[in-house]
């Protein structure tokens, strides 16, 4: 005879689970500690143990460099068409409308006028959670029409950049939007207003080879993978593991790459900084 | 099934190699076996692909009999005829099928080994070539030239990607593949070419700028991204020859210009075939596909107003006719520098601005 016996019959297992503890922590994939979600996002989205600076959205991005979260949001009535009539796996057409659903954006970049410690700014935040951040015909306008709006504002312009690359389901229309924002930024380079690059996890390919390098200072978040190939191609290429931290922000400032390796909450000071030098020489 | 008969004709054309009618026979036979393939084929599907390939493989092989029986057939004026007929029936054919090759196969036309390079090109087309070297910071970089030449007497500046034919040559040209130093070297010379007012040709054929460490620590994106900006706003004619493979961000960095030509059988694209197959498909063998899906052909970048004019070339790819292919350049070289230097600088400079401003504008507008 068992020792305990159960009174009322089967367990239920029926209604739902009452607790749910997910969502409210997070594991660092830097230091692999259990963080709580809200210390997390106090910190900015940095890991408070090992300063892992963990990747965030747009608009998130937004909130955190314009004085209170305020903005006017741009060119938001622009969409792809899908020129190629991509095929892969699955239809470029569905992967947009799920991305466009995912974020609530139409592609990949948010371009807003704002202000930054009260100075009027215009800054065009990528997004990579849409389709890896990745530049086709809508991000080139986007960005360009930011850069020729910066130039005949006068107002200086902050890109953040978060992006794979180039698009590749829009094929060489993509390449060419690299052409199409270094022109325009070549205008806006002859009208000396200021330009600040930020390049933040991860900016590779088309991006970095065109705007993301061009600023007149470009800056990164710390451990940011920034570079022109992906690190597995090189692997392939040269058939040699990689030495560590490769392609990182601080290997790149090391090589001279970059012109500082900004922490991210230092990052709305320093640009602030950097444009009270670009303008008061103006 | 094709095949398997050719084997057999091959062998009874052994036994019969001394009598020339029979030959004919053969190779009428087999000539007519390839035209009907080609006919029954479907159009445009994926079967006419592979259709294409075959019955070019086939009519190569009618082409080596025709040339067997030539040097067999003798005096008889009989003989002759039937083969000159026979020959332009190949012609013919050859014809059809070339007008049918897809993207992958101008991928390997444009990489064909035999296809002329920059540095033949420049021996064709261009007078009193002088080689500059080095990007003055860290070294001179085999995979791009740069020179000064003479284009009908006119002082100009060339830069091109330079592929090599034997396997020493290619490793010392790096397959073509620029590190950093090739596009500061580039850029270099253009403006050298800008401070003198000389025109600017550059010629691209690379499958992409270097992916190699030393690359990456010397800031290949940089380099590339800071030759973009500074070819828009260049103060000389610039004019770009796409002559074999472009590809991505290692051709355009050389490649921001007035005029953007691209000769008949090569490609322009923003990854390798093969690069997007195996990202998109996960399958590299995908890359017949992936190909024809990313629209690398002249054709497709004319109609997609990427670039601006496609400059022909001889029956079969440039390859089958280097001088051939060198005078067709030269011509469309000529037409285009000729109404460059019509404008004056600023217009210049502003209309290649707004050329590349709206250019690829594949989006819809809400109202």
């Amino acid at each position: 005879m068992a020792w305990f016996k159960r009174q009322s019959g089967e367990l239920d297992t029926s209604g739902e689970k009452k607790v749910r503890t997910e969502g409210l922590w997070v594991k660092c994939a830097g230091c692999r500690q259990i963080i709580w979600k809200k210390d997390l996002e106090d910190n900015l989205n940095v890991c408070p143990k090992c300063e892992k600076h963990f990747r965030i959205d747009a608009r998130t991005r937004l909130s955190q460099l314009l004085d209170d979260n305020q903005y006017e949001v741009d060119d938001q009535d622009i969409a792809s068409t899908d020129p190629l009539k991509f095929v892969d796996l699955k239809p470029y057409a569905s992967r947009l409308k799920q991305a466009q659903s995912d974020t609530g954006l139409k592609d990949a970049v948010l371009n807003v006028r704002g202000k930054l410690n009260g100075r009027p700014v215009i800054v065009s935040a990528m997004e990579y959670s849409f389709i890896g951040g990745s530049m086709g015909a809508v991000v080139g306008e986007a960005i360009t029409r930011a850069v020729e709006r910066a130039a005949s504002c006068r107002t200086p312009i902050v890109i953040v950049s978060a992006s794979g690359g180039a698009r590749m389901m829009e094929g060489v229309i993509s390449l060419m939007q690299l052409a199409k924002i270094s022109a325009a930024l070549a205008k806006l380079d002859d009208t000396k207003v200021p330009y600040i690059s930020v390049l933040t996890d991860p900016t590779t390919g088309g991006v970095t080879a065109s705007y993301a390098m061009l600023g007149d200072l470009n800056i990164a978040e710390p451990g940011a993978l920034i570079g022109f190939a992906g690190p597995r191609v090189i692997e392939q290429t040269i058939r040699q593991k990689l030495p560590q931290g490769f392609q990182r922000s601080e290997f790149l400032l090391e090589h001279g790459m970059l012109d500082a390796v900004v922490p991210r909450k230092q990052l709305k000071p320093y640009i602030s900084r950097a444009l009270d030098f670009m303008l008061a020489a103006a | 099934m094709a095949a398997q008969r050719t084997r057999g004709a091959t062998a009874s054309l052994a036994q019969a190699q001394a009598e020339a009618p029979e030959l004919w026979a053969v190779s009428d036979f087999l000539l007519s076996m390839v035209e009907s393939l080609w006919a029954c084929s479907g159009n445009g599907s994926g079967f006419k692909m592979d259709a294409a390939l075959k019955a070019q493989q086939e009519l190569e092989k009618v082409e080596q009999q025709i040339a067997q029986m030539e040097s067999i057939a003798g005096a008889s004026t009989d003989s002759h005829k039937q083969l000159e007929e026979l020959r332009q029936r190949v012609e013919a054919l050859r014809k059809q099928i070339y007008a049918h090759l897809n993207a992958w196969e101008k991928t390997e036309l444009a990489r064909h080994p035999q296809r002329p390079n920059t540095l033949e090109y420049i021996e064709r087309v261009f007078t009193d070539w002088s080689e500059i070297h080095g990007d003055r910071g860290f070294s001179d970089d085999p995979a791009i030239v740069c020179g000064m030449a003479r284009f009908h007497r006119q002082e100009v500046m060339i830069v091109g990607h330079q592929k090599a034919r034997d396997t020493k040559q290619k490793v010392y040209r790096n397959f073509g593949m620029p590190n950093p130093e090739g596009y500061r070297k580039a850029l270099r010379a253009m403006k050298i070419a800008e401070k003198f007012g000389r025109p600017v040709f550059t010629f691209v054929d690379t499958p992409g700028a270097y992916p190699g460490l030393g690359a990456e620590e010397r800031g290949q994106a940089e380099a590339i991204a800071h030759n973009l900006r500074e070819m828009a706003r260049l103060r000389v004619p610039v004019i770009t020859t796409i002559t074999g493979e472009g590809g991505s961000g290692g051709a355009l960095a050389i490649a921001v210009a007035d005029r953007v030509l691209m000769m008949e059988n090569a490609i322009y694209s923003v990854i390798s075939p093969e690069g997007c197959a195996s990202i998109m498909w996960r399958d590299a063998s995908k890359k017949e596909l992936a190909a024809q899906a990313l629209r690398i052909t002249a054709p497709d970048l004319i109609q997609l107003g990427c670039v601006d004019a496609t400059v022909p070339e001889p029956e079969g790819g440039a390859h089958t006719d280097q001088e051939a292919a060198a005078a067709l350049l030269d011509a469309s070289l000529q037409k285009h520098l000729a109404e460059l230097q019509q404008l004056p600088v600023s217009e210049l400079v502003a209309s290649r601005y707004n050329k590349f401003r709206n250019m690829a504008q594949f989006f819809s507008v809400e109202s």
